[in-house]
């Protein structure tokens, strides 16, 4: 206990975020064996995964590095369909959970490419640019896959925009995917232990990099622009960096979604479904990972026991959007829950060493 | 002839964009802030328009009227109670708070009136104009709308430039604290301009629905992307800007509708955003601005 407690503040809140991650799998794990999950949490267990990874990793745009990106569902879908064809195309050659590994990442290195061809247009310039490019790149990703039609058959990869009679797959061929109906006979690969893979790596990732040399250079880049160029931090380095990354750990999420489902199509990655995403980081506390993770959780397990206020759902989080940054942001409170902090401060050994002895 | 017609509908469509561009250009100008619900008051002024002569049965323009008068209002009540208490605070929490509201107006609208499309009247009944023996039809809702945009855009400029208001607008959008000094209150400035914005997209909506005459509660929400693109392309914070860009968005998007692909027409749209933004970031009219620390 007392070497948890000498550790540095930074380490131990982020060992709590990886032992409670950690628990949550054991429990699931204890649980789902002696059968007292029901089927239909069982099945949301890898969307949960997924969309506590694209919490944390939008929690890296927007609250680490300051930006709000509107298209982070775009980066899902990218990876989903990229996943999608490279589990297919690789159907037999490889071992499952290789395959699995394989389209994870083939969607992360795509989404991250696309990441960088966003970013560098929108991130050069200040202002709210990044949010309004970002929400026309989703739509641009939902409408080309809409009219994408993908195979692989006797002349082998074909890709056409037409229709899937174009393909030419001959008799064997198998239409990955087709068009507005989506990808079509994908393999379910995903796992419940995939996904908390997935999500370690990803708090591997975005952790270490916020307590980095380039975390400390985003985060003051999000501080005071001006201050951070003027001490010689490059200010669009450090937000593609953040922004790639960020992408790319959205496309392996959307890889493993798509594997979990027998069909994806290009509409489930809307507007929507980024702004659901904005709405978790926001609840969770922006630049707080912790947050992020149980808002994830939370708000995709309510919606299912509370089947009957759906209507009320997006309502709900649309005030929820409202009033957090409403409350944030009101100088008085701020001011109150400061006066309260200090108030019930925890005294830790580090803040006595060297300091005036008490009692 | 073909190539007309695509270019009247796109001047047509054009003109749209450009009134809701307008209104998105005015905010951003003074209150330096992306209005996302902007596109959302559209949807509610057409369903008041629609609600005035469908349920009510009232005269087409005073059920224009009465849109104006909602979203006027609507305008200045989003302002008071969402946007105004974060007027210090950072643009990415007025920008999380505007998405909230355009996301709390769409789902009001969709347990008022539910997501059934409701098939909107046009409010213009006149006859379509003929040219070279009736091989070019012109609607008469092309028409008015491209009339009605450039009185918009004409009594706009005039208010922005010569009324008392206007200056105090220009003033506020150069200099808040310097506009302060001088006698200007500054919230009720910005104030009239969300009132102006709002009561400028209530006609948007009217005559969108118009030319496309399904109502939903999410009609408002790609002509309002598109629009805000739009000013991002004519140059944001300027008037004409808006107007040129709203015209060349909607020309192009007809034009890519027809000659390449419907499908893919967003696409295109949104990929003009991102070239503009690689190449001229400040947009076809915009002046560049240095900033000072």
């Amino acid at each position: 206990m007392k070497k948890i407690l000498k550790l540095k503040k930074d380490t131990r809140k982020n060992l709590i975020t990886y032992g409670m991650i950690i628990l949550a799998f054991l429990i699931v794990r204890f649980l789902s064996a002696s059968g007292n999950i029901s089927s239909a949490f069982r099945g949301q267990l890898v969307p949960i995964c997924v969309y506590i990874v694209m919490a944390v990793s939008l929690n890296l745009t927007v609250g680490i590095l300051g930006e709000l990106s509107l298209g982070h569902a775009g980066f899902m879908s990218l990876g989903a369909f990229t996943g999608v064809i490279a589990a297919i195309i690789l159907q037999g050659s490889v071992s499952n959970p290789l395959r699995l590994a394989i389209a994870m990442v083939l969607g992360a290195v795509i989404a991250g490419i696309a990441g960088l061809v966003v970013g560098v247009p929108a991130l050069r310039l200040r202002g709210d640019y990044l949010a309004i490019v970002t929400l026309a790149f989703g739509e641009i990703i939902k409408n080309i896959i809409n009219t994408l039609y993908v195979g692989i058959g006797e002349n082998g990869f074909r890709i056409s925009m037409v229709n899937a009679e174009s393909l030419n797959l001959g008799e064997r061929g198998t239409v990955i995917m087709n068009g507005p109906m989506g990808a079509v006979g994908i393999p379910k690969l995903a796992t419940f232990a995939s996904g908390f893979i997935l999500i370690m790596v990803t708090l591997f990732i975005v952790l270490n990099l916020q307590n980095s040399r380039s975390g400390r250079a985003i985060m003051a880049v999000r501080d005071n622009r001006i201050a951070a160029e003027s001490v010689g931090i490059s200010v669009t380095r450090y937000k593609l960096m953040a922004f790639i990354i960020s992408a790319t750990l959205a496309g392996a999420a959307g890889a493993l979604y798509a594997l979990n489902f027998s069909t994806v199509v290009a509409r489930k990655f809307d507007f929507n479904t980024s702004i659901l995403i904005l709405v978790f980081v926001v609840l969770g506390g922006m630049g707080n990972i912790r947050g992020s993770i149980i808002a994830a959780t939370v708000l995709t397990v309510l919606p299912e026991l509370l089947r009957a206020f759906n209507n009320y759902r997006m309502l709900l989080y649309a005030v929820i959007l409202i009033l957090v940054m409403l409350v944030s942001n009101n100088e008085q409170l701020k001011n109150m829950t400061k006066k309260f902090k200090g108030f019930f401060k925890i005294k830790r050994p580090s803040d006595l060493k060297g300091g005036t002895a008490r009692e | 002839m073909g190539f007309l017609s695509y270019l009247i509908s796109g001047i047509s469509l054009g003109s749209i964009y450009a009134i809701i561009a307008l209104g998105y250009t005015m905010v951003y100008g003074i209150a330096k802030m992306l209005n996302f619900a902007h596109g959302d008051v559209i949807m509610v002024g057409a369903y008041m328009s629609f609600m005035a002569t469908a349920y009510i049965g009232w005269s087409p323009l005073a059920s224009v009227v009465l849109a104006m008068a909602v979203c006027t209002l609507l305008g200045i009540i989003i302002e008071r109670l969402a946007y105004k208490p974060l007027r210090n605070a950072t643009s990415l929490a007025v920008l999380i708070t505007a998405i909230g509201v355009s996301y709390f107006l769409q789902n009001i609208a969709l347990l008022i009136w539910s997501s059934n499309p409701k098939s909107f009247t046009s409010i213009i009944s006149l006859d379509s104009l003929r040219l070279f023996d009736g091989q070019l039809i012109i609607s008469s809702v092309t028409l008015v709308t491209i009339a009605a945009c450039i009185v918009i855009v004409y009594g706009l400029t005039m208010i922005v430039r010569y009324s008392k208001i206007g200056k105090a607008m220009r003033a506020v959008s150069e200099d808040k604290e310097a506009a302060q000094l001088m006698g200007i209150d500054v919230n009720q400035t910005i104030s009239v301009t969300f009132a102006i914005g709002s009561g400028l997209a209530a006609v948007a909506g009217v005559l969108l629905c118009s030319a496309y005459p399904l109502l939903m509660p999410t009609v408002g929400a790609m002509p309002g992307i598109k629009a805000f693109t739009a000013a991002v392309f004519g140059g944001i914070g300027s008037i004409p800007g808006a107007m040129l860009g709203g015209i060349l968005l909607g020309v192009i998007e007809i034009l890519g509708k027809a000659y390449i692909s419907t499908e893919l027409s967003d696409a295109i749209v949104f990929s003009v955003l991102i070239i503009v933004l690689l190449v001229r970031p400040t947009g076809l009219l915009g002046k560049k601005i240095s900033e000072k620390v």
